[in-house]
Order: structure tokens, then C-alpha cells, then sequence
């Protein structure tokens, strides 16, 4: 796993170059009367992964399924608040959520592949809702092949395309998952502790997955494995009790972080 | 206990056992080809078949599953999907309620309003009775069945971009359709017996006749007729209709079985 490391990036000069893709500011969640994430502000980078860490039920998930309105399929939940991907943002009046997702892929914690589709569908699951702006058949064999390419799962599937998902192991039903999401190109991808139901192998061909895929899309992942967010990303932010507290370069927050909690939680004092 | 338990499980197959051997005993000698292709014959002449009645059965089945599919498996969706609200759990009990009426009373129902009013018995009348009876089954089964779909198929749907409606019906919807399948064939097998509803409604019919807006013949009826007739032949002809009607739903269940089982077929949808 040595080739899995993040490229450092200096806190202090990380303005200048780097594009701010995908923009929260003091963004409140609540479900019900739980007030899940309070007053989160955070920008991503574009180009760059970014994990979110933190203890349970501290609202990493939360946080990360309000930047692309999932947190408002629940029912009671509420989002108060801005989301701002390239510079517009997915709460105003008038923008639909289904718009927003089609910008920002989610991958879930267990795999979710459509068990009644095959495994050519599943990746080209997300353009049959374009309707006439789908892609054609030929078109789409392509895109479905350059996904699974991406997701290195092509060598592994390619002679199976219309067989079911169902039957592929977990980690490639977890690739799979990353291909359907990928195959549309949206601009940002969110993983939610996408290796947290896979084995030491499997998570581990996930995590140079997502070390790979920085370069082509912005990614946010929220893992509880701190030596993961360590392995595969750029900036983590940490959160406790729905507080964001602390977002730094990974090794500044690993080494020398500057809130005490944060000190606190990776040196294994609670959670 | 475990020789008492035993016990009951074998007389809970008895019955069954009994009325399956007894039936083919006295049935089984009057089936032949005539049974389904021939008309009934005048009392005193021999052979004949029911094949009116069998073709009354198909068509009642046909307009009963028209009317209890499309709305049970609608309301069975609306019931998931609204899973907790007030209107739901109202819904949820009056469809309860419904399953629990006496088949008579659905009968009695579609005579006042399609009967009465048109001034003749017909086949539309005994289909809606019999489709009002199936609205609830399909209704239930296809609310349990939507609740197996995980609720993070749902979510990866959503998260593709794909609208509440679409993702109910490409997705939620076509993940329980097996289920849902297997629960209509139950339903259409429970019904495809009903001797009460069709009494006053399809009323019966000695002729052929495939017309919705006459009196039809159906295979219970028949039964029903033929058994309380005082001519032999006829009896006959009342324990070989038995024994095709039960044969009908055998089929339809055993297909049901089948249908639970293929969960995976063409991958092309």
C-alpha cells in the first residue's frame, strides 16, 4: 500500500493554484428537532480528495448527503444554509435536486447495485433517466467500458456484461457502484465510508481507486478509519457532536492539529 | 409433545389428502376430452362437458384481474411509499376490512350497483365483484413486498439523479415485481373458487356466451348446479368441474412458486 500516499499540500500556500470546486457555508442540518450538523463551513478543492472524519453520530454523513440534497429525502429533515457548486448554489429557489445529483455522484456504505439489472445497466443506470438526451447504444457500450476501466473492474466483468450484479463479490459490487456514478462525469463524487462492509482487500483496491480518481474528479469521502482518510486524501476536516472543528492538509490535522479535540480523537483519547 | 405435534401436522394435510383422493375417485372417470370442448347436454343424454363454463371461469378471472391488479398494486405502492402518514394506516385498514368481508356481501354490493340499475345479470357484474375481492390481497402483498426493496436501493437511485416517481417504479417497483407476481397469482387462484359473489351477479348461464353484458357460466356455479341437481349425469359432470377447478389453481400456484423463485431473468430491462 506504499504507493497510496497523499501529495502534501502546504496549508499556508494553498490559495493561489487550486479551484474551489464544491463550497459550504454555515450550512445547519437538523432531522426533526436533532440539530445533526450546526453552522458547517467547508470548501473543496477541486481536484483534491477531502475526508471527513469523526467519532459516530457526529454528522460526517450528514454533512456530506446535504451537499447533494440527499439529506432532504428523509422525512423531518431540514437544511438551512448554502451549498455552492462552482459558484452556484443547489438550494436556491428553483434549482432541482435531481439537477444537483446529476453534478454530484454518491456511493453508499453497503453496495447498492440494482439486482434487477445487469451489470452493463447498472453502470448505464444513470442515463436512463435522459430520456431522449441519452446517449445511444454504441455510445453507451463505450462509456460503460471506459467506467469499469476507470474503476479497474473491466478485466474482471468484461466477459459478463449482461449477467446479474448480484453476482459479482462486495468489493466489485462497491466498484461497480463507483463506475455507475463515475459514467455519468459528474464533478464530484461522495463516498460514504464506501469500504465500510468490504474486506482488507477489497478496501484496499478501493482506496487507490479513489487515490487515482482525484485527478479527475473532486472527491469527498467520509471514513471512521482514520489511517484511510490518512492513506487517500489531501484535506481532512474532523467533526464532533455535528461541529465541524477542524479542515487542514491531512498531515498538518495528522501531526500538528491546531484545536485540542482534534488532537484529542487522533491520538485515540475518545471515539 | 414432539408425537402431538407431529399429529396435528398430519391431520392439517389430512383434509386435503381426502378431499383431493376423493375427488379424482368420482371425478377423475368423467374428464375426457368432450369435458372441455362440449356444451352440457339436455338431462338424460350422455356425456357433454362444461366448456362453457370453463371459458366463464377465464373471462371472470380475466375482468376481476383488470380491475384488482392496476388499483391493488397502486394502492400496495401508495402504502409504502406513504409508509407512517395517517392516510396510509386508514387506507391500510379499510383495505384490512375489506379482505375480511364475506364474499356474499361483495356480491350483494355488485348486484345493487351494476345489476339493479342495468336490469339483467352479466359477467361485468360477477367480474367486478370479484376484482373488489382482490383489490385487498394484491393490495397487502404488494405492500410487503415493496417493503423488502432496501431502503438504500431507493437511495442510490435518488443519488443517479432519478426522480421519486421513476425511481418507485424503474427501481423499487421492479426489484419487488416477483413478489408481486407471486401475491397477484394467489390472489386470482383465491378467487377463481368464489361460488358466493357470482350467485347474483354472473348468475350462471347454460349457454355459451362470452359477452360481458350477459348472464355467464363459471365453474363453481356449474358445481354448485350440477350437485344439487338429482340426475347422476349431472353429478358427475359436478365432481369432474371440481376437479378441474382445483386442478386451475394447483396450476396457477405451482406458477406462482415458480415465479418467486426466477428472480433474476432477461437482463435486458
Amino acid at each position: 500500500m506504499a504507493q497510496v500516499r497523499p501529495a502534501t499540500i502546504d496549508s499556508t500556500s494553498s490559495t493561489g493554484a487550486e479551484r474551489v470546486r464544491l463550497s459550504m457555508r454555515s450550512l445547519d442540518a437538523y432531522f426533526g428537532a436533532t440539530h445533526a450538523v450546526r453552522s458547517a463551513s467547508v470548501d473543496f478543492v477541486e481536484g483534491r480528495v477531502t475526508a471527513i472524519i469523526g467519532p459516530s453520530g457526529c454528522g460526517k454523513s450528514t454533512l456530506l448527503r446535504c451537499l447533494n440534497r440527499m439529506h432532504e429525502t428523509v422525512p423531518t429533515a431540514r437544511v438551512e444554509g448554502t451549498v455552492m457548486l462552482d459558484g452556484e448554489d443547489v438550494y436556491a429557489r428553483g434549482v432541482n435536486a435531481i439537477q444537483v445529483r446529476r453534478h454530484i455522484g454518491m456511493v453508499f456504505q453497503r453496495p447498492t447495485p440494482f439486482p434487477t439489472m445487469s451489470i452493463r445497466d447498472n453502470v448505464a443506470a444513470g442515463f436512463r433517466v435522459l430520456g431522449a438526451n441519452a446517449p445511444k447504444r454504441r455510445q453507451l457500450d463505450e462509456i460503460v467500458e471506459q467506467a469499469l476501466l476507470r474503476t479497474a473492474l473491466w478485466d474482471e466483468v468484461s466477459a459478463r456484461l449482461n449477467e446479474s450484479a448480484i453476482g459479482l463479490s462486495g468489493g466489485q459490487q462497491q466498484r461497480l457502484c463507483i463506475a455507475r456514478a463515475l459514467a455519468t462525469q459528474p464533478k464530484v463524487l461522495l463516498l460514504d465510508e464506501p469500504t465500510a462492509s468490504l474486506d482488507p482487500l477489497s478496501t484496499q483496491k478501493v482506496e487507490e481507486l479513489v487515490y487515482e480518481l482525484r485527478r479527475s474528479v473532486t472527491v469527498v469521502i467520509v471514513t471512521h478509519n482514520m489511517q484511510q482518510a490518512a492513506r487517500v486524501s489531501d484535506r481532512t476536516a474532523f467533526m464532533l457532536g455535528g461541529e465541524l472543528v477542524e479542515v487542514a492538509p491531512t498531515k498538518t490535522l495528522f501531526t500538528t492539529p491546531h484545536d485540542s479535540r482534534t488532537e484529542s480523537y487522533i491520538t485515540g483519547r475518545f471515539g | 409433545m414432539l408425537g402431538i405435534m407431529y399429529l396435528a401436522a398430519i391431520l392439517a394435510t389430512l383434509p386435503l389428502v381426502f378431499i383431493l383422493g376423493h375427488l379424482l375417485v368420482q371425478g377423475a372417470s368423467s374428464i375426457s376430452l368432450d369435458f372441455f370442448t362440449k356444451m352440457p347436454r339436455p338431462v338424460g343424454e350422455a356425456g357433454g362437458g362444461l366448456a362453457n363454463a370453463i371459458v366463464g371461469t377465464l373471462v371472470l378471472i380475466g375482468i376481476a384481474s383488470a380491475i384488482g391488479l392496476p388499483i391493488g398494486v397502486g394502492a400496495g405502492l401508495f402504502l409504502a411509499e406513504r409508509r407512517g402518514t395517517k392516510t396510509a394506516n386508514a387506507v391500510r385498514f379499510l383495505s384490512d376490512v375489506l379482505n375480511g368481508l364475506p364474499s356474499i356481501v361483495m356480491g350483494i354490493f355488485a348486484w345493487q350497483f351494476l345489476v339493479r340499475p342495468l336490469g339483467h345479470f352479466s359477467a361485468a357484474a360477477g367480474g367486478v365483484a370479484l376484482g373488489a375481492m382482490m383489490i385487498p390481497l394484491v393490495t397487502r402483498t404488494t405492500e410487503e413486498m415493496i417493503r423488502l426493496v432496501p431502503t438504500a436501493l431507493r437511495e442510490a437511485a435518488l443519488a443517479l439523479a432519478y426522480p421519486n416517481w421513476r425511481t418507485s417504479l424503474t427501481i423499487v417497483l421492479r426489484t419487488a415485481l416477483p413478489g408481486i407476481v407471486t401475491g397477484a397469482l394467489v390472489a386470482v387462484a383465491r378467487i377463481a373458487g368464489e361460488t358466493a359473489p357470482l350467485l347474483f351477479t354472473a348468475f350462471g348461464n347454460q349457454f355459451w356466451s362470452t359477452s360481458l353484458n350477459e348472464p355467464i357460466s363459471a365453474l363453481p356455479l356449474q358445481i354448485f348446479n350440477y350437485a344439487i341437481s338429482p340426475y347422476d349425469e349431472w353429478h358427475k359432470l359436478a365432481w369432474a368441474g371440481a376437479v378441474v377447478l382445483i386442478a386451475l389453481v394447483l396450476v396457477i400456484s405451482l406458477a406462482a412458486r415458480y415465479a418467486t423463485r426466477a428472480r433474476f431473468g432477461n437482463a435486458s430491462d
